[in-house]
C-alpha cells in the first residue's frame, strides 16, 4: 500500500510574549502511520497540538489536511470546530469529561444541534457500538464519567473522538495514566485502528513507548523541529541528544546499606468518600538511608496516602509510629515539627501560596521560629537574608525575592519547595511525584536532592507514577492497589506492572 | 478573535489609579440618570459639590457619614482578604447598636473613663459573636457563609424590632419603636463644638492604620493573608485554617459591630430600627474601592460618604431623588471589578499578538 | 399541636402555601440554571426587585398585564447580561459582580420609580392577575381552591419546572449546560461555546428570576413598595442548595418554605396574644438557614461552580 499524506503542518510558528513556543515546525504524517511528538517539558509539544486543534491561532505558518478527495486542502485555523469536522481529533492529558454526565452523553455531546426538542439516542448507540467492536475499545456507557476507572475514562475519550469520524488522532502523554500492560493494551488497539486507515501522533516523553510502539518520530526542542527519522533508525542514545542537545546523565543512585527502621505505618486505615481515597490496614517500614518507592497506577490511595504522611488527614484506625513514638493529634503543624518534610503532588494547589512573595513562602512552614518572629510580628530583615541565601543554594530564579511567587516557572516553583523542606534537614521525606512536569534538568535536580538526603541518613518516601524513576531511585519498592500495600515480590518491570494493575488481568 | 492573557507584571500605580478612575466613572455616569430626570448635570454636581466640600459644618457632615463606614469596610476588607465572605455587617452593625443601648442607657450608672470603653468593648463583642456563628457554621458543616449572613441580616434587624417593642422600649417615648437614650457619659465625645462629627472617627482612623500594620507585619497578617490567597497550601504548611478563620470572623463582625455602637453612640444617642441606611451593604464598596487595604478604606469612605451627602444635598435642592447615591455607588462597585480585570488581564487578538485596544 | 393540625387540614392554607411559593419557584429556577453551568447569582435579589418594578410600571403604563410580564422578562435578562459579562469572559469575582448587580439593579429600580412617582402618598395600583375561574374544576373540593383558583402566574411558574426539567433531562442543551458546569473543557472540545452556553444560561436564569419579582407586584399586591423583596432572592439563593440543583426537588423546597410562611402568618394570629409576631416573622429565614446547614454537608456541588473559564489557558 501506497503511504500517503494525510495532515502537513507547515512552518507553524507561535510567541507567547517574548517565549517563542513553536518555531517553524513543518511535520507530515502518512496514512495509517504513529508519529511519536517527542520533547522536554517546554520544548512546545503541546502548543503544537493546540495549534492543530485550533486552541490556539499559530502567528505564521498554515495546516493541510486530506479530506475526501486526495489533495490536501487548508484548514480553518484557530477554530476547534473545523479541526473537529476536518477530522481531527485529540485525547488531552487532562480528561475533557464531565463527570456529572454518562460517557454516552460525554461522546454525543454537541454533535447534534443543542436545539432539538429530543436526543436520537437509538442512532448513536448503534454508531457507538460499531465503533467500539472495530476498534476493541470498551467502556460502561451508561454510567456518569465520575465513576469509571481512569483507563475507562481515556477509551471514552477516543471513543468520542472516532465517534465524530477522526481519521487523525491525537493522544498527549495517553499512558501517564495507565499500567504497563494498560498501556500495552492501548498501543494494540491503536495499531488496529492504523490498520485500518486511521493516523495517530502521540506525545511522550517516555523513550520505551517510543521506540516500541511508533512508526516514525519526531523530536521538538526549544520549539523547533530538530529531527525526525524512522523509528527503526533511532536509539534511546540518539533520541535523548535530540530531545537536551546534549548527552545527560541519567541520575542513578548507587545502593547503600539501610539503617534501621525511623517511622512504621500501623494497621491505618482511611475510610475515604470514594475508593479512590481509602486505605485499608495499610503496614510500611520506613528505614534510615532508604528510598522507597510506592509504585501504582494514580487513584489507588496514594494522595490519601500522601494527604496522612502529610496530617492533612488522620487516620481512622492504626498508628504512625515515629522513632518508637506514636504521633498523637496528627496535623500538619505536627508533622512538620516532628521532623516530616513534604513535597506536595500539585505544587501550584499545595506547595505555594501564588500571592505571598517568593522570600514569604521559604518561611511559611516556620512562623513560630523566634528567628523568624519577635512577639508576634514578622522580622523582615532576616526573612528577606534568608530567602537571599536559599536562592543562591538552591538555584531559584525568578523576578526577585519580594515578587509574588506565581510568576516563577514550575521548575523554580518546586526548588523553592525543595529550599523549604531540605534546609531544615528532615529525618523522613515524603516527595509526591516531586519530578512531574519538570525538564530533564530540574528533574535530576530533585533527584539528586532525593539521593542526598537519603546518603545523610534521612529516609525518603517516593510516591511516583512514572515507573522509570521508581526503578532508577528506590532502594525498596512497595505497590499500592485500592488503598493496600504490597511489597514487591521483584524489580522487574513485568512482575510490578502486573501488581499495579492486580493479578486478575 | 480576541483572547484573554495575564499581565506578567501588575504595575503598582494600577492599584491607586483603578480605583480613582472607577470613582470618577460612576460619577459621570450619573450624568444619566440625571438627565433622565430632566436635571442639568453640572448644576446637579455644583450642588453636590457645595453640600460635600461647600463648609466646614458640610465637611464635618461629610466626615460623620464617613465614620460608620470605616468600620463596615475595614470589616468587609479584612474578611475578604482571608475570602471569608461576611455579608453580614448590616446585621452586626445593629448587634453591636443593641449591645451598646442595652448597657449604656442606664443599665450600669458607670463615670465615662469606665462607661464609654465598657459600651465599646461589648459592642464589638456582640458583632463578633454575629460573624461568628455564621462561620461555624462554615466550618462545622459547610454552609455557605454569604448565604447564611446575608439571611441573619433580616434575622437580626426583624429581632432588633422585637426588642424596640419590648424589653429595650423607652418607656418615656410614647409608644415609639426607639429605645431609651444612652447617657451622657456613655457617648463618644463630640470633636467640634455645635456639629455632629464625634470621636468614634478618631478611634476608626486609629483600627484602620492598626488593622494596617497586622495584616502587613504580623504573623497573624501573614496567616490571614496565606489563608485567603491559597488556604490548600496554607494548610498543607501546617497553619490552622479554622483558628485563622474564626480570628478573622471575630474581627470582621466586631468592626461591623463597632459601626453600630459609634452611630448610637457617637450620633444618634439612642436606637431605632432605620439607624443604618444600608452602611453594612456600602462598607463591601468601600472595601472593593479600596482594594481590601485597610489605609484605602480611610480615603474609599470618604468618597463615598460624599456622595451620599452631596446627592442628599442634590436633593433637597433640585428635588431629584437621593437614590441617585446608591445608583453611584454601585456603579463604582462595577467599575472598579472591569478595572482590577485591566489591570490583571490584556486582551490581545488571538494569533496576531498584537494588543487590542 | 391541635391548631396546628386544623390549620394543615384546610384548602385555604395549601392555596396561600402554592401562592408564597410561586416567587420562589421562579427564583430558585433562574438560581439552578445560572449555577448548574458554573456562576453564582448573588444579583437575584436586585433582579427580583426589577422585575417587580419594571412589570408593575410598564402594565401602569398601559403594556397591559402579559405586557408587563415580558417587560419584567427582558428586564430581568439584561441585569442577567451585565453580570454573565463580568463573570464568564471576564472571569471577575462572581461574589463581588452578584452583590454589585444587586447594589445596582435595586437603586435604577428606586430611583426609576421615585423620579417617576416623585411625591405620592400612597401607591397607585393596578388591576393585578386575578385567579382563574376554571369550570369544574375551580368547584372541586380543596383541590378547586388550592390548585385551581390560582393566578395564571403560579401555573407559568408549575410550567417552567417542567420545562427546566426537560430541557435539563431530556435535550442536548441541557446536558451542555450541566457539562459546562462541570468541566467547561468537555464542551469546548466537542466544539461547543463555553462563554456561549454560559452567558445564555445566566441570562435566561436571571429572566426568571425577575419573572419571581413580578409575581410580587402584579399578583401578590397590586403595587410597588420600596424593601418588598425582603431577602426572597437570598431565600432562593439557600433553596438551591437545599435542592442540589434538581428542579423538582426545587419544587419541593419552595412549597416546604410557601407552607412554613402561611403556617407562620396563620399561627402569628393564633398565638399573637403570648408570643411577639417577630418571632414567626423570623421564622422563614431561620428555616432557610436551619434547611441550609441541613443540605450543605451532601451538597453535590457543580464541580466547576465559581471557577471562571478562560479560552486557550488549559
Amino acid at each position: 500500500m501506497e503511504a500517503s499524506t494525510v495532515l502537513r503542518l507547515k512552518g507553524l510558528t507561535k510567541r507567547f510574549g517574548p517565549i517563542l513556543a513553536n518555531d517553524d515546525i513543518t511535520i507530515e504524517l502518512q496514512k495509517g502511520e504513529v508519529l511519536a511528538l517527542l520533547g522536554e517539558n517546554g520544548a512546545g509539544k503541546t502548543t503544537l497540538m493546540n495549534m492543530l486543534f485550533g486552541h490556539y491561532l499559530p502567528d505564521s505558518g498554515n495546516i493541510e489536511i486530506k479530506r475526501t478527495d486526495d489533495n490536501l486542502v487548508p484548514l480553518e485555523l484557530g477554530d476547534p470546530s473545523a479541526a473537529l469536522a476536518a477530522g481531527i481529533g485529540m485525547v488531552h492529558q487532562h480528561f475533557t469529561l464531565a463527570e456529572n454526565i454518562t460517557a454516552f452523553e460525554n461522546i454525543t455531546l454537541g454533535a447534534e444541534s443543542l436545539f432539538s426538542l429530543r436526543r436520537n439516542q437509538k442512532k448513536a448507540q448503534t454508531k457507538i457500538k460499531s465503533i467500539m467492536s472495530h476498534s476493541g475499545l470498551d467502556a460502561p456507557l451508561d454510567i456518569p464519567v465520575g465513576k469509571l476507572s481512569v483507563g475507562e475514562r481515556q477509551r471514552v475519550e477516543i471513543l468520542k473522538a472516532l465517534y465524530r469520524d477522526a481519521h487523525i488522532l491525537v493522544l498527549d502523554e495517553p499512558t501517564a495514566v495507565l499500567t504497563p500492560q494498560e498501556a500495552d493494551s492501548l498501543f494494540s488497539n491503536l495499531r488496529r485502528m492504523t490498520n485500518q486507515g486511521l493516523s495517530v501522533i502521540f506525545i511522550t516523553h517516555k523513550m520505551r513507548e517510543v521506540l516500541s510502539f511508533s512508526d516514525r518520530l519526531v523530536v521538538l526542542r526549544d520549539g523547533k523541529n530538530v529531527g525526525s527519522m524512522k523509528t527503526s533508525d533511532a536509539s534511546e542514545k540518539k533520541i535523548a541528544r535530540l530531545m537536551v542537545g546534549s548527552e545527560t546523565q541519567k541520575v542513578s543512585s548507587k545502593r547503600i546499606k539501610p539503617g534501621g527502621p525511623i517511622l512504621s505505618l500501623n494497621e491505618i486505615s482511611v475510610a475515604g468518600q470514594s475508593k479512590r481515597d481509602s486505605l485499608h490496614e495499610v503496614n510500611l517500614i520506613l528505614n534510615s538511608n532508604e528510598i522507597l518507592g510506592i509504585a501504582g497506577i494514580s487513584g489507588n490511595g496514594q494522595n490519601v496516602l500522601a494527604d496522612l504522611i502529610s496530617g492533612l488527614v488522620a487516620p481512622d484506625r492504626g498508628s504512625i509510629v515515629l522513632k518508637g513514638v506514636a504521633i498523637e493529634n496528627i496535623s500538619p503543624f505536627n508533622m512538620i515539627k516532628s521532623g516530616f518534610g513534604r513535597i506536595p503532588e500539585d505544587r501550584h494547589r499545595q506547595g505555594i501560596v501564588g500571592g505571598l512573595s517568593v522570600s514569604e513562602n521559604m518561611i511559611i512552614e516556620r512562623l513560630d521560629d523566634p528567628q523568624i518572629q519577635n512577639f508576634g510580628f514578622l522580622r523582615s530583615s532576616v526573612i528577606n537574608k534568608n530567602a537571599k541565601t536559599l536562592s543562591e543554594k538552591y538555584d531559584v530564579r525568578g523576578p526577585g525575592i519580594d515578587q509574588a511567587s506565581r510568576l516563577l516557572s514550575g521548575g523554580n516553583i518546586q526548588k523553592l519547595i525543595l529550599a523549604r523542606v531540605f534546609e531544615k534537614q528532615p529525618e523522613i521525606i515524603l516527595a509526591n511525584q516531586p519530578t512531574r512536569g519538570l525538564d530533564m534538568g530540574a528533574a535530576s535536580e530533585v533527584q539528586k536532592h532525593l539521593i542526598e538526603a537519603r546518603d545523610r541518613g534521612g529516609g525518603v518516601i517516593l510516591i511516583s507514577e512514572d515507573l522509570d524513576e521508581i526503578l532508577g531511585l528506590a532502594d525498596r519498592i512497595v505497590v499500592m492497589r485500592d488503598g493496600k500495600l504490597h511489597d514487591a515480590i521483584s524489580n522487574s518491570r513485568e512482575d510490578i506492572g502486573l501488581m499495579m494493575a492486580g493479578d486478575s488481568t | 478573535m480576541i483572547r484573554i492573557e495575564p499581565r506578567e507584571k501588575i504595575s503598582n500605580s494600577s492599584t491607586v489609579l483603578i480605583p480613582i478612575i472607577a470613582a470618577v466613572v460612576s460619577l459621570l455616569f450619573a450624568a444619566i440618570p440625571l438627565l433622565a430626570a430632566g436635571a442639568n448635570p453640572f448644576v446637579a454636581y455644583v450642588e453636590m459639590a457645595k453640600g460635600v466640600f461647600g463648609s466646614v459644618f458640610a465637611i464635618s457632615e461629610m466626615l460623620t457619614r464617613a465614620t460608620p463606614l470605616i468600620y463596615t469596610g475595614l470589616a468587609a476588607a479584612i474578611a475578604f482578604r482571608a475570602k471569608l465572605w461576611n455579608i453580614g455587617a448590616e446585621g452586626q452593625l445593629y448587634l453591636g447598636a443593641i449591645a451598646a443601648v442595652t448597657v449604656g442607657s442606664g443599665f450600669f450608672d458607670l463615670p465615662a473613663v469606665l462607661l464609654l470603653p465598657l459600651i465599646i468593648v461589648l459592642g464589638g463583642c456582640a458583632g463578633a459573636a454575629g460573624m461568628a456563628a455564621p462561620t461555624y457554621l462554615k466550618v462545622r458543616f459547610g454552609a455557605d457563609e454569604v448565604v447564611t449572613t446575608l439571611l441573619l441580616n433580616f434575622i437580626i434587624i426583624i429581632f432588633l424590632q422585637m426588642l424596640l417593642e419590648g424589653p429595650l422600649q423607652d418607656p418615656m417615648g410614647l409608644g415609639w419603636p426607639q429605645s431609651a437614650p444612652i447617657l451622657d457619659q456613655g457617648m463618644f465625645p463630640p470633636l467640634i463644638d455645635r456639629m455632629r462629627i464625634h470621636s468614634g472617627l478618631i478611634l476608626a482612623v486609629l483600627l484602620a492604620v492598626i488593622a494596617h500594620f497586622m495584616i502587613k507585619y504580623s504573623v497573624w497578617g501573614f496567616k490571614l493573608r496565606a489563608v485567603g490567597e491559597n488556604s490548600a497550601a496554607a494548610k498543607h504548611a501546617g497553619i490552622n485554617i479554622n483558628r485563622s478563620l474564626f480570628g478573622v470572623a471575630l474581627l470582621s463582625g466586631g468592626l461591623a459591630g463597632l459601626a453600630g455602637v459609634s452611630e448610637v453612640a457617637g450620633l444618634k444617642g439612642y436606637l431605632t430600627a432605620d439607624l443604618s441606611p444600608g452602611f453594612g451593604y456600602a462598607g463591601i464598596v468601600v472595601a472593593m474601592l479600596a482594594g481590601l487595604s485597610p489605609l484605602g478604606v480611610l480615603i474609599a469612605s470618604v468618597f463615598i460618604a460624599s456622595v451620599f451627602v452631596g446627592a442628599d444635598s442634590m436633593s433637597r435642592a433640585m428635588g431629584i431623588s437621593s437614590f441617585l447615591a446608591d445608583l453611584v455607588v454601585s456603579v463604582s462597585l462595577l467599575c472598579v471589578l472591569v478595572g482590577g480585570f485591566i489591570s490583571k488581564f490584556k486582551i490581545v487578538r488571538a494569533g496576531t499578538g498584537k494588543r487590542f485596544k | 399541636m391541635i391548631d396546628i393540625l386544623n390549620i394543615l387540614l384546610t384548602d385555604s392554607f395549601w392555596a396561600a402555601s402554592l401562592r408564597i411559593a410561586t416567587p420562589l419557584i421562579f427564583g430558585v429556577l433562574g438560581a439552578l440554571i445560572c449555577e448548574r453551568s458554573g456562576t453564582l447569582n448573588l444579583g437575584i435579589e436586585g433582579i427580583f426587585v426589577v422585575g417587580a418594578m419594571c412589570g408593575w410600571m410598564a402594565t401602569w403604563l398601559g403594556a397591559g398585564l402579559w405586557g408587563g410580564i415580558i417587560v419584567a422578562f427582558i428586564c430581568g435578562a439584561f441585569f442577567g447580561l451585565i453580570h454573565a459579562v463580568l463573570t464568564v469572559p471576564l472571569g471577575l469575582s462572581q461574589h463581588v459582580s452578584g452583590l454589585g448587580i444587586t447594589l445596582f439593579a435595586t437603586s435604577v429600580s428606586y430611583f426609576t420609580y421615585r423620579t417617576a412617582l416623585p411625591d405620592v402618598a400612597s401607591p397607585p395600583r393596578i388591576e393585578p392577575f386575578q385567579p382563574l375561574d376554571i369550570p369544574v374544576l375551580s368547584d372541586l373540593p380543596f383541590v378547586g381552591l388550592v390548585l385551581f383558583q390560582q393566578t395564571a402566574l403560579t401555573w407559568l411558574a408549575l410550567l417552567m419546572v417542567v420545562l427546566v426539567w426537560y430541557v435539563l433531562n431530556r435535550t442536548n442543551l441541557g446536558l451542555a449546560i450541566k457539562a459546562v458546569g462541570d468541566n467547561p473543557n468537555s464542551v469546548d472540545a466537542q466544539g461547543l461555546s463555553v462563554y456561549a452556553i454560559r452567558m445564555w444560561a445566566i441570562v435566561i436564569g436571571s429572566a426568571l428570576m425577575a419573572l419571581g419579582g413580578a409575581f410580587l407586584t402584579m399578583s401578590a399586591f397590586d403595587a410597588f413598595f420600596f424593601g418588598m423583596v425582603n431577602g426572597r432572592g437570598w431565600v432562593c439563593i439557600a433553596l438551591v442548595i437545599f435542592a442540589s440543583w434538581r428542579p423538582g426537588k426545587a419544587l419541593i423546597g419552595a412549597l416546604l418554605f410557601g407552607a412554613f410562611d402561611a403556617l407562620q402568618v396563620r399561627l402569628q394570629t393564633e398565638m399573637g396574644a403570648f408570643v411577639p409576631g417577630q418571632v414567626f416573622l423570623m421564622a422563614p429565614y431561620v428555616l432557610s438557614i436551619v434547611a441550609l446547614v441541613i443540605a450543605a454537608r451532601s451538597a453535590d456541588y457543580p464541580r466547576a461552580l465559581l471557577t471562571p473559564w478562560f479560552k486557550g489557558q488549559r
